[in-house]
């Protein structure tokens, strides 16, 4: 509230003419020609390339490393291994904040996971890096690696990702079983899930001095350039970092890897610029995945059919050297009606790469058992599945007691059913045919937590009327270079043809964590704030000079609008540049910060409805989501057009979540079988025949001053479960692992 | 990836008996150069060679070896008389893959057994000796007909499937001229100790692929293949199958399988049975019975067995059904026929 009452205060500006404007991506120009540079397509003179040798074991040591061989092909000039590789000023497992994973950097001859970076190769040429580093023809000594759940080693925690707590219980969970009516239980597994962003991570690293450049894709330029420096045991100060685009992140260029550092310290070793690009196989180990889960859920029904009590429990993997857990049973926690209400994660070390945060990180899996579990206790309730979760509708947050700061669930269910056409679906499974084929629907609901980062922004207006905005904003694909600067276009009051965005690099005001689904709500009240407070300035310059008609009409009393100040009083106004002119200034520039004040007193969701229907072939239990429709409520909607495609994305997500992501280990050698893009399935075009999305209207006043929630997760949670439950419809068979394979299906 | 010589052969002649390893579309070769399962010294670029023209040929069609795939599936000899080629060409790779890749290529392809592209990991069919690393790992893909201890691969191919079933034939030439082997026999079976001899000798080059004239067949042709993903994905099963109808009656029966073993696998059992036989549902059933005979899992894959039993069986109705006017949007996809209302 504090954030709204600032804004009011300042008056002059309003959000409204430039956001909300289905606006085309401003930098899709320079990407669809090629123009938009990576950090891949950076090439400096002088430059080095650096190929990683990795483990092909998942667990032992490396004994022998050829050296000799590798030093030997013409064009390598180094290589580095635990030998004589550069260290860095912290121990590779120092946790300088929650977000650093331990900085594999060739620190001794251990493999802790196959693919793990035993060795760096630099050569003249990438041909000669690569040939160095398979010369090296390590030799190890193996021992029996786990990488599965059924064999890792069991540990126990009290917190899971992030440092959230592993357990949550309100109300009395086993009082209200024996006194309930029914009892449901679901068992879910889901599968091991790498990001496959298309472009891989990359790194060029360049020191001048001691001053180093970086241009790497990351999704926290800020704290990338803290963890570095400390690292490196410089400055920040000495750091700049840029990132203006992500071919694709999904949390995996949110955690920095030890690859990083390696090129870095290979640059400033060797005096010249060095540059890093994982070969795609080598996006399978070190840089993060979604871990399996084994959940287990069970859900106690009143004979009217309310939830009594609902308990989820999750079994989740991480690495023998760091923690990161698969936070699924909190999707529990605050969507439905349970007064009594207990969740709880157990873990498992494997030797494995420490998973990481991949799109709706625990929301994804949990949301996937649990709206499969609702499904299983409408059956049990004999109810329809919206009518059973309608039922279930949770007025507050259950978990908390909180209110929600809003809550456009019922429109999205309602809008949604309305378009899929609900209604006319018949209740018995395999009761619905289309030829042949068994026809099935299902729904889910999907709901995605609204954090607020930290967000600095700079907004300049200049003497002839066009300005400036400044922020180090990540755009992954997801439009931010677009939706920030509409937010920002209307925080100045002016056209958005007339702002210049600068973003994408450590030297501007930091813009906090692409992540979350909190950036375009974090940046963009910062910007928002930077231009209502380059404004203010304006109007008090023009309202202090007996010149402008504005004269005397105090701050309160003029509107900002497509570059004028309008006196509230009567007609007249005043263009920027007059004003500007006359004060003699060249520009004025405002400051803004967005962060959301004190613990919140209010649950703070988005929400939505996803209604699948799916046809399976009965014979061969091939299936194909032929219709997906979901309606969202997510706060204000910057941009239609982005909105949509995030939304249409996570949606994209849950297909392939349901019915094709997973990476298969052998459990022997620990490896992976199918580490690449042929082997490892994510959707094509043609699996996506119908998809829309839709967003109801939603005004929240309380979950930050501007409204805005958040669209770049919630697709994925929901929608898994709806073709899970649209398969079981069709087929009569529970989906109890996913992706469904179909020869479970017949 | 190694340090090669790259040599261009302007004629036949100088390709054939050339030490080196053959390069036409590259979409296979290359990517196996660059993960370390292929590691030729010398590279010999055949794909300006004078094998680009699909030729009317004794009442069928010649298909020069370098004629790209997407040439073949858009052809309208191809499209009128040997629809299941089409549609089994149309549902392998992507667009730009099948612009690419070449008949001679497609039908040399490796076999994707994660294994076999792992060079980590044993493999007899890339290091002769050295054990079968599939068996006993990841095994879903993996053969049920047709394998041995010593290699459990699948051959990747839709192409060759639909070949089969048209009786097509090799041409190869080498040093010691011209020899032709049949597509269902081309791809070596694994003995007991690896994948089988392989099926060019050294300096040996397929210069076309010929299919006889279809007659009858080709009215009521189709292919069928069953994938997680609706395109650019290979097989779990898949099955082309072509029949001659004269009034209700099979006259000739053809019925290939793909996925199910190191070589598309002709099911000539089922071939027999399906002759005078009327054309439904029963013939059909037991046909698609008889055609996976001798069929046993060689680890975690039994379903392949039911399920390449019933895409036979689906392929023989479609078939039986009448070849589309159209192929389908999706083509050979378990979803595009009007089999499924």
């Amino acid at each position: 509230m504090d954030d709204l009452m600032n804004m009011q205060g300042q008056g002059h500006v309003r959000l409204g003419s430039s956001a909300g404007q289905a606006l085309t991506r401003r930098d899709g120009m320079l990407k669809v020609t090629g123009a938009a540079t990576y950090a891949a397509d950076n090439r400096p003179d002088g430059l080095l390339h650096a190929v990683l040798a990795t483990a092909g074991i998942a667990k032992g040591r490396v004994t022998h490393l050829d050296v000799a061989a590798a030093e030997a092909h013409p064009g390598v000039v180094k290589v580095y291994t635990p030998a004589n590789a550069p260290r860095t000023a912290l121990s590779p497992d120092e946790k300088i904040h929650p977000f650093v994973w331990r900085m594999e950097t060739l620190t001794d001859d251990s493999v802790r996971y196959a693919g793990q970076p035993i060795a760096l190769v630099l050569a003249e040429t990438l041909e000669a890096a690569a040939e160095g580093a398979r010369l090296l023809a390590p030799r190890y000594e193996a021992e029996v690696p786990r990488v599965t759940l059924d064999d890792a080693e069991p540990f126990e925690t009290d917190t899971t990702a992030f440092g959230r707590p592993a357990g949550h219980a309100s109300g009395d969970v086993d009082a209200a079983r024996s006194g309930a009516a029914r009892h449901v239980t679901a068992t879910v597994e889901t599968s091991q899930q790498y990001h496959n962003a298309i472009e891989p991570h990359a790194i060029t690293a360049r020191w001048d001095g001691d001053r180093l450049e970086i241009d790497t894709p990351n999704q926290a330029i800020g704290l990338s350039k803290q963890t570095f420096a400390a690292f490196l045991g410089i400055d920040p100060s000495q750091i700049l970092l840029r990132s203006p685009f992500l071919g694709g992140g999904f949390g995996s260029k949110a955690i920095l890897y030890g690859g990083q550092l390696l090129a870095i310290l290979a640059a400033r070793d060797l005096g010249r610029p060095v540059k890093l690009v994982l070969r795609r196989d080598q996006m399978y180990g070190p840089v993060g995945h979604r871990a399996p889960t084994r959940q287990s859920l069970q859900i106690d029904l009143d004979a009217e059919g309310n939830i009594a009590a609902l308990e989820h429990d999750t079994v989740t993997l991480t690495s023998t050297f760091d923690q990161f857990l698969e936070s699924a049973s909190n999707a529990s926690h605050s969507l439905y009606a349970a007064p009594n209400l207990r969740t709880s994660h157990h873990g498992r070390r494997a030797d494995v790469g420490t998973p990481g945060p991949m799109r709706a990180p625990g929301e994804a899996p949990g949301s996937a058992a649990l709206e499969i579990a609702m499904d299983a206790a409408a059956q049990a309730a004999g109810m329809d599945p919206l009518e059973f979760r309608l039922k279930n509708y949770a007025e507050t947050d259950p978990s908390t007691g909180m209110a929600f700061s809003s809550k456009g669930l019922r429109d999205c269910y309602t809008e949604a059913a309305k378009l899929f056409g609900w209604a006319e679906r018949s209740a018995a499974p395999r009761s619905m045919r289309q030829g042949r084929l068994l026809k099935g629907w299902g729904m889910g609901t999907a709901q995605f937590p609204c954090p607020m980062f930290q967000a600095a922004a700079h907004a300049t207006l200049r003497a002839d009327g066009t300005a400036v905005i400044e922020t180090s904003a990540a755009d992954m694909g997801q439009g931010a270079w677009t939706a920030l600067a509409q937010i920002a276009a209307d925080g100045l009051g002016i056209d958005i043809d007339k702002v210049e965005f600068r973003s994408g690099h450590s030297d501007l005001p930091d813009a906090g964590v692409a992540g979350g689904s909190g950036h375009t709500a974090t940046a963009g009240t910062a910007l928002f704030n930077a231009g209502a407070d380059a404004v203010r300035q304006l109007a008090e310059l023009a309202t202090n000079d007996p010149a402008s008609p504005l004269f005397g009409a105090g701050n309160a009393g003029v509107t900002a609008r497509s570059g004028r100040l309008y006196r509230n009083d009567d007609e007249r106004s005043e263009p920027y540049e007059d004003i500007l002119a006359r004060a003699g200034l060249d520009l004025v520039r405002g400051e803004g910060k967005g962060a959301r004040e004190g613990e919140p007193d209010r649950a703070m969701f988005s929400h939505g409805a996803v209604f699948a229907e799916v046809l399976v072939d009965p014979d061969l239990g091939q299936v194909r989501v032929s219709r997906l429709i979901g309606a969202f409520a997510a706060g204000r909607i910057v941009n239609p057009r982005l909105a949509r495609s995030q939304l249409l994305g996570g949606m994209i997500w849950g297909i392939g979540m349901a019915l094709q992501e997973e990476a298969v280990h052998d459990r022997r050698s620990g490896r992976l079988t199918n580490a690449d893009l042929a082997g490892y399935h994510v959707p094509v075009n043609a699996d996506v025949p119908m998809i829309e999305a839709l967003t109801v209207h939603e005004d929240d006043p309380y979950v930050n001053a501007l409204g805005i929630k958040g669209v770049g997760e919630i697709g994925v949670t929901g929608t898994v479960g709806a073709i899970g439950n649209a398969v079981w419809h069709a087929t009569g068979i529970q989906p109890t692992r996913l992706p469904i394979h179909p020869e479970s299906l017949i | 990836m190694n340090r090669f010589d790259y040599v261009r052969a302007e004629t036949l002649g100088a390709a054939i008996g050339a030490e080196g390893a053959l390069l036409a579309g590259g979409t296979n070769l290359l990517d196996l150069m660059k993960i370390g399962v292929a590691t030729p010294d010398r590279l010999i670029d055949i794909s300006r060679l004078p094998l680009d023209r699909i030729e009317q040929s004794g009442g069928g069609l010649r298909i020069g070896a370098m004629v790209r795939n997407a040439e073949i599936a858009r052809d309208p000899q191809v499209l009128a008389r040997y629809p299941a080629l089409a549609e089994a060409l149309l549902s392998g790779a992507s667009a730009q893959l099948r612009n690419a890749a070449t008949t001679g290529g497609n039908v040399m392809q490796a076999t994707r057994c994660s294994y076999f592209q792992d060079p980590l990991s044993p493999c007899n069919r890339r290091e002769p000796g050295s054990g079968c690393g599939a068996l006993g790992g990841a095994t879903r893909n993996h053969a049920v007909l047709g394998w041995t201890e010593g290699c459990i691969a699948v051959h990747p191919s839709d192409m060759c499937v639909a070949l089969a079933a048209y009786d097509a034939v090799v041409e190869i030439t080498g040093p010691g001229g011209l020899r032709e082997v049949a597509m269902e026999e081309f791809h070596p079976l694994p003995d007991a100790d690896g994948a089988g001899k392989p099926p060019l000798m050294p300096g040996e080059i397929i210069t076309h692929i010929r299919l006889p004239d279809p007659g009858a067949l080709a009215r009521n042709a189709r292919y069928v293949k069953l994938r997680e993903r609706t395109s650019f994905a290979f097989a779990i099963v898949s099955a082309a199958a072509a029949l001659a109808i004269e009034d209700g009656v099979i006259t000739e029966a053809r019925l290939a399988l793909g996925g199910v073993a190191a070589r598309p696998w002709r099911c000539r059992k089922a071939e027999e049975a399906l002759k005078g036989q009327p054309a439904s549902a029963e013939s059909f059933a037991r046909a698609a019975e008889l055609a996976t005979e001798g069929a046993r899992p060689s680890g975690d894959n039994a379903a392949k067995t039911p399920l390449a039993q019933r895409i036979a069986l689906r392929a023989l109705e479609r078939a039986a059904a009448g070849t589309p006017e159209r192929l389908p949007a999706l083509p050979a996809s378990v979803f595009a026929g009007d089999d499924n209302g």
